[in-house]
């Protein structure tokens, strides 16, 4: 059903449902992020950090539809999505410590995560920025005759920019195995949607490209799954590329500089009771599925792993200052991991 | 142009016909290159260089792109990282402004962003340079921009030999390689050896040996400056005249060794002079070479102004030989 990458890089408990998985996916990001914005309120994270609280089940819900052969292009907005590819917390953290041990070696920090081990290509902090990327690697699949996928991870923001219109409309023509993954969180930073876009309805516009679009909850991971594996199975099988509109939200601001106060306190107080979090547990507790104790347990287990992952990135060394000029230019030898 | 012992098979050729030549080699003998870009294939190449490529390597290696810069350019970065050794054509330097984040943010940035995870081995070829009355948006010499990003090289070829074999090394090459033709030298002809492959895409070179002063130049600008070089010999001043071919990086030890010699250097460059190429030469110049100087350096450069369409305002606007002649003999005194 899922790929090794599955999930979250964590040993398992004993036997989990998959919605278990799910659940402990989610729950990791969600653990991992809370973690985040206090090291980043102490002083120990610097830069800009943008969390997805709330966000979760796009995350976790897409990953679990492909498989290691695929490929995945993220935004700013990446820890989620790194960790659901199973990037293990330990090197994010690093990373997040500007630590020579983080998975880009300190150089790319919160915004810019990479691990070409698993095909996670970034971390792009331009909006739009790594459409033209994704579908560059579904080409090079569908030259080569692979059969992978490229998801490209974006946001509501960057359906405004040209190079989304560029991209759709050239993965469109060449019909490449392209998943576009647009999480509709209604905010460009602290502009609502309908102060952006005249057409709000970002899956019919897709559709106008003439590839499969169609909207989901984001909320749901449930959903958001089986949705990604039909589009998944679509591309894989040379439908060409197709368009999720991920309708979710973010819990928290735009950044750790956001004072958040473009958006109402009751429309944020509306969606966190839509937590994807608790949603899953509701459903999963009526269904006999988890118990409260259950769920203690896995959050325990999760912090455990961050605590872990937050002294090894304490301890871990700094990229010496005399390294500063490296990966400018490739290495003769190849490259330096 | 080239010395040899024992006189190769030579060709009569273009610089043009080289490029296409280039292309094709490399399309032959390695199956992961391909050719991207605005009509490459059936119109056969803006400025022809493509032309019958179409035809014998099929539509899925020379790809006719619509008009989505920073998409198709996007495109050879992520085809790049994923195997591919794609070239990349833009029609002109100032359409690779709607692709410049492509260009800058990803092609450039990446291996470093990633920790050196992220290899892009991808070539960018694109029309430079005016002197064709094409105005304003059709003639600027970005190049000298380019050279100012860390993580790309920046390659200029001025001659048949180069226009020939410098594709071929940036295609062997792990990281991103721009590569600059100047419009005006399409229809440069010549003769090339019949073997002529692949060449450096690092080092400048010495095209004309001279002892009086060193004229440094690229490009476009090159026939110009080897013309300023033949009318002051008729004069009695012998100029050294430098092709950087690599606009970045720059290599710094032929330009020295040339001016450490001539005590005496113009820099020739079609592109603006604030903030420029032609700044950072005379700056690395004064920091290495200050004490062997014997004149303030000079330069020649286009007039700060947009390339204008009609033909006297425009040869006004650029480098002519006439002013590389007259900074010489002033720098000569």
């Amino acid at each position: 059903m899922s790929g090794p990458q599955a999930v979250a890089a964590t040993p398992t408990r004993g036997p989990m449902t998959h919605r278990g998985e799910l659940l402990r996916g989610m729950t990791a990001i969600r653990l991992f992020e809370e973690r985040c914005v206090e090291l980043y309120s102490a002083g120990l994270i610097r830069g800009f950090l943008h969390v997805a609280i709330g966000e979760e089940a796009v995350a976790v819900g897409v990953m679990q539809a492909l498989t290691e052969e695929d490929a995945v292009v993220s935004t700013y907005r990446e820890h989620g999505h790194a960790l659901a590819r199973g990037l293990p917390m330990d090197v994010v953290m690093a990373e997040m410590y500007g630590k020579v041990t983080g998975c880009s070696r300190g150089r790319g920090g919160s915004m810019h995560l990479f691990d070409v081990s698993r095909r996670f290509y970034g971390g792009n902090a331009i909006v739009g920025g790594g459409l033209p990327l994704a579908i560059g690697l579904g080409l090079a699949d569908k030259m080569r005759g692979r059969t992978a996928v490229t998801a490209c991870f974006f946001g509501d923001g960057a359906f405004a920019e040209g190079e989304f219109h560029e991209c759709v409309n050239l993965a469109a023509l060449w019909q490449l195995p392209v998943l576009f993954a647009c999480e509709n969180n209604l905010y460009a930073m602290g502009t609502a949607i309908a102060r952006a876009q005249a057409e709000t309805d970002l899956a019919l516009r897709a559709a106008s490209y003439g590839i499969a679009s169609w909207a989901v909850d984001g909320m749901d991971a449930v959903a958001v799954e089986t949705s990604a594996r039909h589009a998944v199975d679509r591309i894989r099988n040379g439908g060409g590329p197709c368009f999720l509109e991920l309708r979710t939200y973010r819990f928290r601001a735009h950044s750790m500089y956001d004072p958040d106060r473009y958006r109402d306190k009751a429309e944020i107080a509306r969606w966190r009771e839509r937590d994807p979090i608790d949603l899953l547990v509701r459903q999963m507790t009526e269904d006999g599925e988890v118990t409260s104790d259950d769920v203690d347990a896995i959050n325990a287990e999760l912090n455990t792993e961050i605590d872990k992952a937050v002294a090894a990135a304490e301890a871990a060394p700094l990229e010496p200052v005399a390294d500063l000029a490296r990966f400018v230019h490739s290495e003769p030898e190849g490259v330096g991991r | 142009m080239t010395t040899t012992t024992t006189p190769a098979r030579t060709v009569e050729t273009t610089y043009r016909e080289a490029m296409r030549e280039a292309i094709r080699e490399a399309l032959r003998e390695d199956d992961r290159v391909f050719l991207m870009g605005e009509d490459v294939g059936k119109y056969g190449g803006c400025f022809a260089v493509s032309l019958g490529l179409l035809e014998e390597f099929g539509p899925e290696r020379v790809r006719d792109t619509p008009l989505s810069e920073s998409a198709f350019v996007g495109a050879g970065i992520g085809a790049a990282i994923a195997g591919m050794r794609p070239i990349v054509e833009i029609m002109t330097v100032n359409f690779s402004l709607l692709a410049l984040d492509q260009i800058i943010n990803n092609a450039a940035t990446l291996l470093h962003m990633s920790g050196g995870q992220v290899q892009v081995p991808l070539v960018i070829r694109m029309t430079t340079g005016a002197g064709r009355q094409l105005a304003a948006q059709h003639s600027h010499s970005l190049e000298g921009w380019y050279a100012h990003i860390p993580g790309i090289k920046v390659v200029a070829p001025a001659t048949l030999e180069d226009a020939r074999g410098m594709l071929g090394t940036a295609l062997a090459d792990p990281d991103p390689v721009l590569l600059f033709e100047h419009g005006s030298l399409y229809n440069m002809g010549g003769t090339l050896r019949e073997d002529a492959g692949p060449v450096d895409i690092h080092r400048a070179v010495v095209r004309r040996q001279g002892r009086d002063l060193t004229l440094i130049s690229y490009g476009g600008s090159m026939p110009k400056t080897l013309e300023a070089a033949g009318t002051l010999a008729a004069e009695g001043i012998e100029a050294e005249v430098v092709d950087l071919r690599s606009l970045r990086p720059l290599d710094d030890e032929t330009i020295t060794t040339s001016v450490r010699r001539t005590h005496r250097a113009v820099v020739v460059d079609e592109g603006w002079r604030s903030g420029s190429l032609s700044s950072e030469i005379l700056a690395r110049i004064t920091e290495q070479c200050f004490y062997d100087l014997d004149s303030p350096l000079e330069r020649v450069c286009s007039a700060e102004v947009p390339i204008p369409y009609a033909k006297h305002l425009e040869d006004a606007a650029l480098p002519q030989p006439e002013a590389i002649v007259t900074a010489a003999r002033r720098v000569v005194g």
